[in-house]
């Protein structure tokens, strides 16, 4: 093994010499404590290292040593529940072993090497057999059937399968034989985390990815293998809604990436998964969840890793056919990583000293994300993976490079307003100004789950664009310079941002609303309003239409449990009664 | 011993150049010895070839490069600690200034100190009563958060601190607390404050001090709040005991850093603050919290000075991003005379939730505060349209509106520096003034609540 000197410390980087022959992106050993380290770049027989640790206490003249493989993470049963920081290092087995806080150099393998799975093959001595193809498969959740495949780069025949029983990760559970000859099989894989796990084909998203948040499923919905981003100032609420998604989102699988943010949000997630139960299937959510955490307090350089370590976990997770959801808070955090090394090497900086290669790994990232037919020569499965990133500009201001590079390749766009969070409008997201292009993808999807969704979702745009044009006019010159069709139009908009958009992420009732019954709310909403015209032009006042006291159970329609959905028909037909005795009443005093 | 070096290259600003130095590490400790003897402490910010760039705590000044030696001490800067350090009185880098006796440490710590691990945190969730109610009604504070405060210029930042200070505690509880408080770069008439407050509340038996005053070298700052903090977990998680860290004024903090980065020529981030600024502020605010298994907790109450009153600027921003909300001072108000100025909209408390509620504070809490988030944000857009068009443009709703701003203002927002007022009275007055407001308007309280708290 190539073995070099350290002649340059500049906190996560590290330079050392007499390095001829390391490959680009190798892990290193680093000083007398064995830090791990990644290649970044070459110079004759100098080599820049990313050092996942702290480096304070190394010292110049100490050993590099090149571990011959770049960075790459356990992949196989046990991966789920658990908690793990950017190079994959089991946050908890840590702490059992050195105590609250986190020291450097210690080496843990991620998965458990001695807990026992329960196998059952899936094939048979004599298949012939190509990566992706299934061999067995392992209960590794109540929720999740791990799959164990064949590994990418091996095809053959099998000559040897376990048979059902229990097994370690790295018990031999199959033999193949190659052109290269035989291959022993365990359940564990190793994979580098920069380098995309191959698939047949990408398909184009046609599924929601429903999240029970209705600003986003019935506005701006996300589709299972698509891209969101959610940039947003401090406290305009993209956490939430990042974990809204985790807990509520119809995915099979989900990742949550704690890039380089606070300590106690993952506490949070660690505490309240195992206790939230899965709205489809009543488990905990913590059963079909991996925590990757670098917190901002974590070294630097580890918080670059922890994307590309979820990513890769999920790719995983999606070839078994699953759809997988990730979520990356902050992306931001991971981009001034970037920064922070490209700095220390002296790199020329582009915008806001972003190195010049932003836009491009951004795009990498999200690029990972998409509906795939996966490997397998026996099947066609079908996996997908969400990526929806977290940005947090300097500011709030969009211009910032990273919510700008991110915006040119994901397809939707939830934008935040600190203005609307002060008013305690959540989720803050601006109707006006966010985007999903997915509306077209779903359109099919949607008439088998709610029709005419789309057509009462462009009638209430339509209205939330009137009202702001409306509001600029009031400014101006007052709400008695309105006509009675344009008050109808505030209040009818003022009920749809309070009465929907708005959703409470801590209430108990309002935290998730499925597809169905955001349909009905915002039907009933429409419906009045509809109701409401038709008055107008028989010249029924505005105020005697604001009065109706069915209005205050519309507003109060969210808090219709999911299993009453019949309320709604009662709802309907009252309001239909109240309007025919308004036009009765009417007609009399005429 | 250590190996002493004459080979002083360069100074420049805060730092210095050494070369030809056989063993050194990075971030390691250095003392430096000018020709007069006097003795300087330094830290080594980066190691290339032979040569280390130190950054010196008490600045350069009166440093020569033919007479001054440098010896590398092998390790990271520590302080010692021990539990003579309450009622003390150090400077920035943890040395007595008080004319006590010195302290024989316990033990050394790394100021540095270490990330805790997140599986090892607990969630903070006991609500601590501050007795203000913009903070404990609306932005609640909870033990084991950080929350910092948002001031500028001239607003009464301090006072609000030694309020807190003074009548903070967790209800049913009699528990050992301790302050352990940062001063950067502030003036001596505001420390002052602090101390006299500490002396006459008799918090000083249970306070330690850290003083770094304008006048007093400004490198030193970057090493103040690691001290401070290194000292409040000594105290919470090996003496149990729960410890509010107040650190003031962090925008002087990351001015040191500023400084130290221009002087290395890093390519400047927004405002010429370095691009790891938000990395840096981590390391000290992520440095609360509570950690299972133990008794102790720190809660912090960092405070900064916004530069124009610009809560984009770097500082606040930066801050912000970290921190677990922000309680944010408005000169509008300070003007009206209205103390404590807390503008409670832009103000946050992202723990609140877990803190409130049956059991912790009371039942209607989250859903009173709601409701007057959005009367109060009502009633403000109100007056602002009445400012353009006059009173009359208004609609009958939006005058009551505006009425209850104005009532919220004065009645619920406007207390004594020395009124405590408990939580139940906090929510009675939200209550009391949400009268004002027509009963169909009230759409986030629920009916029951209405006939519990209202109508009693
Ligand atoms: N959907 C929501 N429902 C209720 N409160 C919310 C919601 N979204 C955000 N908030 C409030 O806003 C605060 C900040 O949200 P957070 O997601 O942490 O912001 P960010 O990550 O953008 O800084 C939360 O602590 C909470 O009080
Ligand atoms: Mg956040």
């Amino acid at each position: 093994m190539i073995k070099g000197q350290i002649v340059k410390i500049a906190g996560p980087l590290v330079v050392a010499e007499n390095m001829a022959g390391v490959s680009m992106y190798n892990v290193v050993k680093v000083s007398k404590f064995g830090l791990v380290g990644e290649v970044i770049e070459l110079k004759q027989d100098k080599v820049s290292i990313q050092v996942y640790e702290e480096t304070i206490g190394i010292g110049r003249g100490e050993p590099v040593e090149d571990t011959g493989v770049p960075l790459s993470i356990e992949l196989g049963p046990g991966l789920l529940e658990s908690i793990f920081d950017g190079i994959q290092r089991p946050l908890d087995v840590i702490k059992q072993k050195t105590g609250n806080y986190i020291t450097r150099g210690v080496s843990v393998p991620a998965l458990n090497r001695d807990k026992k799975w329960a196998f059952e093959p899936l094939a048979k001595k004599g298949d012939k057999v190509s990566p992706g193809d299934k061999l067995g498969v392992v209960q590794e959740t109540v929720l999740i059937k791990h799959y164990i495949m064949v590994p990418n780069d091996i095809e053959g025949e099998l000559i040897e399968l376990a048979v059902k029983g229990n097994y370690t990760i790295t018990e031999l559970i199959a033999k193949i034989k190659t052109t290269e000859g035989v291959q022993e099989i365990t359940m564990l894989r190793k994979w580098p985390v920069r380098k995309m796990r191959p698939y047949i084909e990408k398909m184009a998203p046609k599924e929601l990815l429903s999240s029970g948040q209705r600003v986003i499923d019935t506005f701006f919905p996300v589709t299972k293998g698509g891209t969101a981003c959610i940039p947003g100032p401090f406290g305009s609420g993209k956490t939430v809604v990042q974990q809204q998604l985790a807990k509520w989102a119809d995915a099979d699988v989900v990742i949550y990436i704690g890039c380089g943010e606070r300590g106690n949000e993952i506490t949070d997630v660690l505490l309240e998964f195992p206790e939230l139960k899965d709205p489809k299937s009543g488990e905990p959510l913590m059963k079909r969840t991996v925590l990757v955490a670098n917190t901002s307090n974590m070294p630097v350089a580890a918080r670059e890793a922890s994307i590309y370590t979820g990513v890769t976990m999920a790719e995983y997770y999606r070839d078994m056919g699953y759809n997988v959801a990730l979520m990356a808070d902050s992306t931001s955090r991971w981009a001034e990583a970037l920064r922070e090394i490209s700095g220390r090497m002296e790199e020329m900086p582009g915008e806001e000293g972003y190195p010049a290669y932003l836009a491009s790994r951004i795009a990498g990232f999200y690029e990972r994300a998409g509906q795939v037919v996966c490997l397998a020569s026996k099947e066609k499965r079908i996996g997908s993976i969400s990526i929806i990133g977290a940005v947090s500009p300097p500011g709030g201001d969009l211009s910032d490079p990273v919510v700008q590079a991110t915006l040119r390749i994901v397809k939707v766009f939830w934008g935040l307003e600190d203005k609307l969070a002060y008013r305690r409008h959540f989720p803050a997201i601006n109707w006006l100004r966010s985007y999903s292009l997915y509306l077209e993808n779903i359109e099919e999807y949607l008439k088998t789950v709610a029709p005419e969704i789309s057509s009462l979702r462009s009638k209430s745009m339509r209205i939330l664009q009137e009202e702001a044009e409306l509001e600029e006019i009031v400014r101006l010159v007052g709400v008695d310079a309105l006509s009675d069709h344009d008050k109808l139009t505030m209040e009818t908009a003022k009920s749809i941002r309070e009465d929907f958009l708005h959703q409470n992420a801590f209430d108990m009732q309002d935290t998730y609303t499925s597809l169905k019954k955001q349909y009905n709310m915002l039907k009933l909403i429409i419906s009045f309003h509809e109701r409401s015209l038709k008055c107008l032009e028989n010249k029924i006042s505005t105020k005697e239409i604001f009065n109706l006291p069915v209005r205050d159970k519309i507003a109060k329609s969210k808090f219709i449990p999911e299993d009453q959905m019949i309320a709604f028909d009662y709802l309907e037909n009252e309001m239909s009664q109240v309007f025919e005795k308004l036009f009765a009443h009417h007609t009399e005093k005429k | 011993m250590f190996k002493e070096y004459l080979s002083v290259t360069a100074v420049s600003g805060p730092l210095l150049l050494a070369e030809h130095i056989e063993e050194v590490k990075y971030g390691e400790l250095v003392e430096i010895e000018l020709e007069n003897k006097e003795i300087r402490r330094g830290q080594v910010l980066e190691v290339s070839g032979d040569k280390a760039l130190i950054q010196i705590f008490e600045g350069s000044t009166g440093i020569n490069l033919t007479g001054s030696r440098v010896r590398f001490s092998g390790k990271s800067i520590e302080i010692g600690v021990s539990m003579d350090m309450l009622s003390r009185v150090f400077n920035g880098l943890g040395e007595p200034i008080d004319n006590g006796p010195k302290i024989l440490p316990e033990k050394k710590i790394d100021i540095n100190g270490s990330p805790i691990n997140p599986y090892a945190r607990d969630f903070p969730q006991e609500f601590i009563q501050t007795g203000i109610s913009s903070i404990d009604g609306m932005n609640t504070l909870v033990r084991g958060q950080k929350l910092p405060i948002f001031s500028g210029s001239g607003l009464p930042h301090a006072r609000i601190a030694a309020q807190i200070a003074r009548q903070a505690k967790v209800l049913g509880k009699e528990e050992e607390f301790a302050v352990v408080f940062g001063a950067m770069g502030i003036t001596f008439e505001e420390a002052n404050f602090f101390i006299e407050d500490f002396k006459k509340t008799g918090a000083i038996d249970r306070a330690v001090l850290f003083i770094n005053l304008a006048s007093d070298p400004p490198i030193e700052r970057i090493a103040t709040p690691r001290v401070v903090l290194s000292t409040a977990e000594y105290l919470a998680f090996e003496k149990d005991k729960h410890v509010l860290v107040i650190l003031t004024d962090m925008t002087n903090y990351c001015e040191a850093l500023r400084e130290v980065s221009a002087a290395r020529k890093e390519v400047p981030g927004r405002r010429g603050y370095p691009g790891y600024l938000y990395t840096d502020l981590a390391s000290i605010y992520e440095r609360a919290g509570r950690i299972q298994g133990k008794k102790g907790s720190i809660t912090q109450i960092p405070i900064l000075t916004m530069p124009e009153d610009d809560k984009t600027h770097p500082v606040p921003d930066l801050t912000g991003y970290i921190t677990e909300g922000q309680i944010l001072l408005s000169r509008a108000l300070h003007q009206k005379n209205i103390y404590p100025p807390i503008d409670v909209l832009p103000s946050l408390s992202r723990l609140k939730q877990k803190g409130i509620g049956r059991g912790r504070t009371r039942e209607d809490h989250a859903d009173v505060t709601n409701q007057l988030f959005a009367a109060y944000a009502r009633g403000k857009e109100a007056k602002e349209l009445a400012v353009i068009l006059g009173d009359a443009a208004l609609s009958d709703i939006d005058k009551q509106f505006s009425k209850f701003a104005d009532e919220y203002e004065n009645k619920f927002l406007a207390q004594g520096e020395y009124t405590n007022r408990t939580i139940e009275e906090t929510l009675n007055i939200g209550w009391e003034l949400l009268k004002i407001l027509p009963r169909s308007e009230l759409k986030r309280v629920k009916e029951e609540q209405i006939k519990t708290y209202m109508d009693k």
